[in-house]
C-alpha cells in the first residue's frame, strides 16, 4: 500500500512538473511579437541596414548591379528576390558562435571580431572558423513586403535545398 | 581518520561517507513519536506542506514578477495572471497557502496551550514557534506589498507608521524603514528583498530550530502522559507494536500524518481554485493610488485580533496594548505556574481561561473586520481588555491549581 | 479509550467555520452596500406605446431629429463629422456610433434619451435645464407629428439597421456602452479606440498624445478620469458592476457616470468582456481545478488506505 501511495504522489508530482515546465516557455506575448514586417522598396542599393527580429539583428543588403552581374549559382540560391531587386538578407550573427560581424565596404565583405571569421557580401564564409555562410531567416514574400519569422516557399526552397540551416 | 573500505553496494559506499543508515535510524525509523496522539499532531506537517507549496509557487512568481511601482501591478495582473501558462495557478496557491498558513499555524498554537506543550522541557519548542509565527507574519505582510494594489499601498503606509510609535513622534524611523517619505520605489525593492530572501531564510533556520527543540523532550501527547520512551522503543522493537506506548516516525506515525495532509489538500485546492477571495482581497486589484484611501481598509484575517487590540484605544494606549499582545504569547511558559503539562480539560480553571481565550480572539477578529462604529466599538473595546485581562489574571489563575 | 478525534474534528472545523463567516460573508454584508438586481426592467421608463415604422424612422435620424449631426451611423453610410478627439471636445465625450445601438440599448431607454436625455441618463442632478446647465445631446422635440409616433419610429429604425442582439459580441457592447469613457488596457482599448501596433515610436507617442488630450476633455466633463475597468471583474465582481450599470445612482448617489441602458444581454456580454480582460483565465481554473480536485480525493484515498495499513499493527 505504501508503493501505491508513493505511485499516487508520483503521479501529482510529474503533473505539477508539467504546469512548471509550461510556465518557463516563453510567453505567448513573446511569440506573437516573433513577427517582423520589411519593407523592401526603402534599401538603398550597396548599404548593409541592420533591422532587428526576435531580437536579432537581421542584415539587408540591396545588390547592386555588378553584384547581381558577377554572382555564382550558389549565390543566386542565397538571393530573396523580391520585385527585380536582389537582397541578401541574413542573420546577422557570426555562425560561429554569435557575435555580429561587421560590414567592411571597402572589401565588401563581414568581419568577427570575436574569432576572426569572414563572409563576403553574399553571405558565405571566406575565412574559418565559421562553419557555415550566414543563416536566412524564415520570410515570407508578400508584394514588395517581407515578413521575417513566417516560412514562405522561397524559404522553404531553400531550406530543403540546404542554403540554410 | 576514519577507515574506508571498497564499497559492496552505492548504499555502502553512501553509508561509509554519510552514515545514512544511522541517520534514517536517527530522524526516521527510532524517532519515537508517542501512540496517543490524535490528528491536531499532523499540523506540524501540514504546516511544512503548505510552506513547500508557498515556496514552490512563489519561486514560478518571481520569475516574471517587477519589483517596480510602474510595473509591479501590472507583471502581477497582466503577466503572471493572463499571459504566463498556469501563471494564475500559482498566484491562487500561493496567496490561499499564505491564509491558510495561518488557519493551521493557529490551530498548531491552541493545540499547543490545550495540551501544555510548552512546559517542562519543551519552552524551546514554544519560543521557536512563536519565534516563527512572528517570521510568517513578516513574510506575509513584506508579500502583501508586492502586487502593488491599493491595499498594499495602504496596509504599507499604515504598518510603517505604527514604528512612529505615537507620541515619542519617531517620523525619521518611519522614514528610515521606508527610504522615502510615502511608500514608494525603495519601500516596495526592499521589502521585495525581506520577502523573497532575508525572512525565507530565516523561517527556514527557525524551522530547523523548532524541529531540533523537539528531539529531546519528544513530542507530547493527548493524556499528558510521561512515557518512558527508551523502555517503550525497547518493547516495540522486541516486536510488541500494538503494546508500546511509541512508534515510529516513519512509516508508522508519516502515513498518519499523509492521511491529514491528503484531507487537508481537498479542501486547500477546494480554496484555490473556487473560494479564493477571502485570501485575494478585492480591493487589491485597484492599483496603488496615494491619493485615495480606499472606503474600508482591513488586514488580512490572521491580523484583525491584534490590529483590533490596538483600534479602540488612544494611540499611545493603543501602541501598548499592541505591543502587549505581540508579545504576551511568547511569555506562556512562564506565566503558566502550573506544574501540570497536561490537557486542559483537567485543569478545573485554565480549561475556561483557554476557551475563553479563544472565543475573545474569534471576537477580536470580527470586530478587527467590521467598521468601528456604534456597537462593533464597544464589543472590540470589551474584547481587547478582556484579551489583556485574561493573561494578567493566567499566573494566579495557574499559581493555585492543584497537582493532578 | 475513547475515541476522541470526531469531536476534535467538529469543533476545529465550528470554529475554522464561524470566523470564516464573521470575517468574511458577515463583515462584507456589513461593509458593503446591497443593491438588489431589477434584470434591466427600466421601470421608471415609459413603454413605446405606438408601434414604430423603420422608414419613417429613417428619415427623422437622417432629417428632422438631426442626429447625424453629431453620431455617426458608418453602418448605414453616415460617417462621423470629426474625429473622436474633436468631438469630446465638442460634447466632452465622443457621442457613440449609432449601427447597432438598436440592439444594444433597451428600446424604452432610447425612446426617452431621444426626447430627454438627462432623464433616461439619471445625470439630472448634473443637468439642470431649469438652471441652464444642458445635457450636450439636445432632446428632440418633434418634427411636427405625434411625438410618441416619431419616436417609436426613429427607435423602429435603429433596431432595423442593428445586429440581431444575438450577434452582439462582448467586445462590440463594452466599446460602444463603456468604451468611450472607460480605457480597457489590458484589451489594448483607448477611449479612441484599440491601440494599433506601431513601427515607430513617433507613431506611437502622437496616438498617447491623442489619448491624453480626449481623456483631458473627458474629464472636464466627467469631474475625473473613468478609471481603466481592466481589473473590476475582480475588484468589483459581477454582482457589484451588474448593478452599477443598471442604475449607477443607486450605489453612488450623485456620480457623473449615467446610466447607459443597456438590455439585461448586453450588460451581460459587458461583463463577459469584462471577464476576458481582467480573468482570462477562469475557464481553465474551471476545468483544471475539477482535474486537481479529483486527484486530491484519490491522493486522500491512498493516504487512508496506506495508513489503515501500516496501523494494523499497531493497536
Amino acid at each position: 500500500m505504501g508503493k501505491a501511495f508513493g505511485a499516487v504522489a508520483g503521479v501529482g508530482a510529474v503533473g505539477s512538473l508539467v504546469a512548471m515546465k509550461k510556465t518557463w516557455d516563453p510567453l505567448p506575448s513573446v511569440k506573437a511579437a516573433g513577427f517582423t514586417t520589411l519593407d523592401m522598396s526603402i534599401y538603398p542599393e550597396g548599404e548593409v541596414i541592420t533591422e532587428k527580429w526576435r531580437g536579432k539583428p537581421i542584415f539587408v543588403l540591396k545588390k547592386t548591379a555588378a553584384m547581381i552581374a558577377k554572382q555564382t549559382e550558389e549565390q543566386k540560391a542565397r538571393d530573396v528576390v523580391v520585385g527585380d531587386s536582389h537582397f541578401m538578407l541574413a542573420i546577422g550573427l557570426c555562425t560561429h558562435l554569435g557575435c555580429i560581424p561587421a560590414y567592411i565596404p571597402a572589401e565588401e565583405s563581414f568581419l568577427c571580431a570575436c574569432h576572426g571569421g569572414m563572409f563576403n557580401w553574399a553571405g558565405e564564409v571566406t575565412k574559418v572558423p565559421p562553419p557555415r555562410g550566414f543563416d536566412i531567416p524564415p520570410f515570407k514574400i508578400d508584394g514588395m513586403k517581407v515578413i521575417l519569422g513566417e516560412a514562405g516557399p522561397e524559404y522553404q526552397k531553400m531550406k530543403d535545398s540546404g542554403v540554410t540551416l | 581518520m576514519a577507515h574506508f573500505t571498497k564499497a559492496t553496494s552505492v548504499k555502502d559506499w553512501l553509508n561509509q561517507r554519510l552514515a545514512i543508515e544511522t541517520v534514517e535510524r536517527v530522524m526516521a525509523s527510532e524517532y519515537w513519536i508517542p501512540k496517543n496522539i490524535n490528528f491536531l499532531w499532523a499540523m506540524g506537517m501540514v504546516l511544512a506542506i503548505t510552506f513547500a507549496l508557498l515556496l514552490v509557487s512563489g519561486i514560478f512568481l518571481l520569475m516574471y514578477y517587477q519589483p517596480d511601482v510602474k510595473d509591479a501591478f501590472y507583471s502581477v495582473n497582466y503577466t503572471i495572471m493572463r499571459d504566463v501558462d498556469y501563471g494564475w495557478l500559482w498566484r491562487h496557491i500561493h496567496g490561499v497557502a499564505a491564509s491558510v498558513v495561518f488557519l493551521i499555524i493557529y490551530i498548531h498554537m491552541f493545540t499547543g496551550i490545550y495540551y501544555g506543550s510548552y512546559k517542562k522541557g519543551r519552552e524551546m519548542i514554544w519560543i521557536s514557534g512563536m519565534l516563527l509565527f512572528v517570521a510568517f507574519s513578516a513574510e506575509a505582510f513584506t508579500g502583501y506589498m508586492l502586487p502593488w494594489g491599493q491595499m498594499s499601498y495602504w496596509a504599507g503606509m499604515v504598518i510603517t507608521n505604527i514604528f512612529a510609535l505615537g507620541d515619542l513622534h519617531l517620523d525619521g524611523l518611519v522614514e528610515w524603514i521606508r527610504g522615502d517619505y510615502v511608500p514608494a520605489q525603495a519601500f516596495l525593492t526592499r521589502f521585495f528583498m525581506l520577502h523573497v530572501v532575508l525572512i525565507p531564510l530565516a523561517i527556514i533556520g527557525l524551522i530547523g530550530l523548532h524541529f531540533a527543540a523537539l528531539r529531546i523532550p519528544h513530542v507530547n501527547n493527548q493524556d499528558g502522559e510521561e512515557i518512558d520512551f527508551d523502555a517503550e522503543a525497547k518493547k516495540y522493537l522486541a516486536g510488541d507494536t500494538a503494546g508500546s506506548k511509541v512508534i515510529r516516525f516513519a512509516n508508522d506515525f508519516m502515513s498518519k500524518d499523509m492521511m491529514v495532509v491528503g484531507f487537508f489538500l481537498i479542501f486547500f485546492f477546494y480554496l484555490v481554485f473556487f473560494n479564493y477571495g477571502f485570501a485575494l482581497d478585492p480591493v487589491n486589484f485597484d492599483p496603488a493610488d496615494g491619493l485615495k484611501t480606499p472606503a474600508h481598509i482591513y488586514p488580512e484575517w490572521y491580523f484583525l485580533w491584534s490590529y483590533e487590540i490596538l483600534r479602540p484605544f488612544s494611540v499611545n494606549i493603543g501602541l501598548l496594548a499592541f505591543g502587549f499582545a505581540q508579545v504576551i504569547f511568547v511569555l506562556l511558559p512562564w506565566l503558566d505556574r502550573s506544574p501540570n503539562a497536561v490537557p486542559a480539560s483537567r485543569r478545573g480553571v485554565f480549561k475556561i481561561w483557554f476557551w475563553v481565550l479563544l472565543a475573545d480572539m474569534i471576537v477580536l477578529t470580527a470586530m478587527g473586520k467590521l467598521p468601528p462604529e456604534g456597537i462593533f466599538s464597544t464589543i472590540g473595546l470589551v474584547a481587547a481588555l478582556g484579551f489583556i485581562l485574561l493573561w494578567v489574571a493566567l499566573p494566579f489563575i495557574t499559581m493555585n491549581e492543584k497537582k493532578v | 479509550m475513547k475515541n476522541k478525534e470526531p469531536l476534535i474534528l467538529v469543533v476545529v472545523v465550528a470554529f475554522t467555520l464561524l470566523t470564516y463567516w464573521l470575517v468574511e460573508p458577515y463583515a462584507h454584508s456589513v461593509l458593503h452596500k446591497h443593491v438588489e438586481s431589477e434584470n434591466f426592467a427600466y421601470a421608471d421608463l415609459k413603454p413605446l406605446a405606438k408601434t414604430g415604422n423603420a422608414a419613417a424612422g429613417k428619415d427623422l435620424v437622417m432629417g428632422a431629429g438631426a442626429c447625424t449631426g453629431c453620431h455617426s451611423i458608418e453602418k448605414d453610410g453616415m460617417p462621423a463629422a470629426m474625429d473622436a478627439v474633436a468631438a469630446a471636445a465638442s460634447y466632452g465625450v465622443n457621442p457613440p456610433d449609432l449601427s447597432n445601438a438598436g440592439s444594444i440599448y433597451d428600446a424604452k431607454f432610447l425612446a426617452d434619451v431621444i426626447v430627454n436625455p438627462a432623464h433616461a441618463l439619471k445625470v439630472e442632478h448634473k443637468f439642470d435645464a431649469a438652471k441652464g446647465q444642458m445635457h450636450p445631446m439636445a432632446p428632440f422635440a418633434g418634427a411636427g407629428g405625434d411625438l410618441e409616433q416619431e419616436v417609436a419610429d426613429m427607435v423602429a429604425y435603429l433596431q432595423s439597421i442593428a445586429v440581431k442582439p444575438s450577434e452582439v459580441t462582448p467586445k462590440m457592447a463594452y466599446e460602444n456602452a463603456c468604451g468611450r469613457c472607460h480605457a480597457l488596457s489590458y484589451e489594448n482599448w483607448t477611449q479612441i479606440g484599440e491601440k494599433p501596433a506601431f513601427k515607430f515610436e513617433k507613431d506611437a507617442l502622437a496616438y498617447d498624445i491623442k489619448v491624453l488630450e480626449y481623456q483631458e476633455h473627458l474629464t472636464k466633463y466627467m469631474g475625473k478620469l473613468p478609471p481603466d475597468l481592466s481589473m473590476y471583474i475582480r475588484s468589483r465582481g459581477e454582482h457589484f458592476i451588474s448593478t452599477f450599470i443598471e442604475n449607477p445612482q443607486a450605489h453612488l448617489e450623485g456620480t457623473a457616470m449615467p446610466r447607459v441602458g443597456v438590455t439585461a444581454d448586453a450588460a451581460h456580454k459587458v461583463i463577459e468582456h469584462m471577464a476576458d480582460a481582467g480573468d482570462t483565465k477562469r475557464h481553465e481554473r474551471a476545468s483544471v481545478g475539477k482535474m486537481v480536485m479529483i486527484y486530491a480525493v484519490i491522493f486522500a484515498i491512498f493516504a487512508l488506505l496506506w495508513k489503515k495499513q501500516v496501523w494494523k499493527n499497531l493497536h
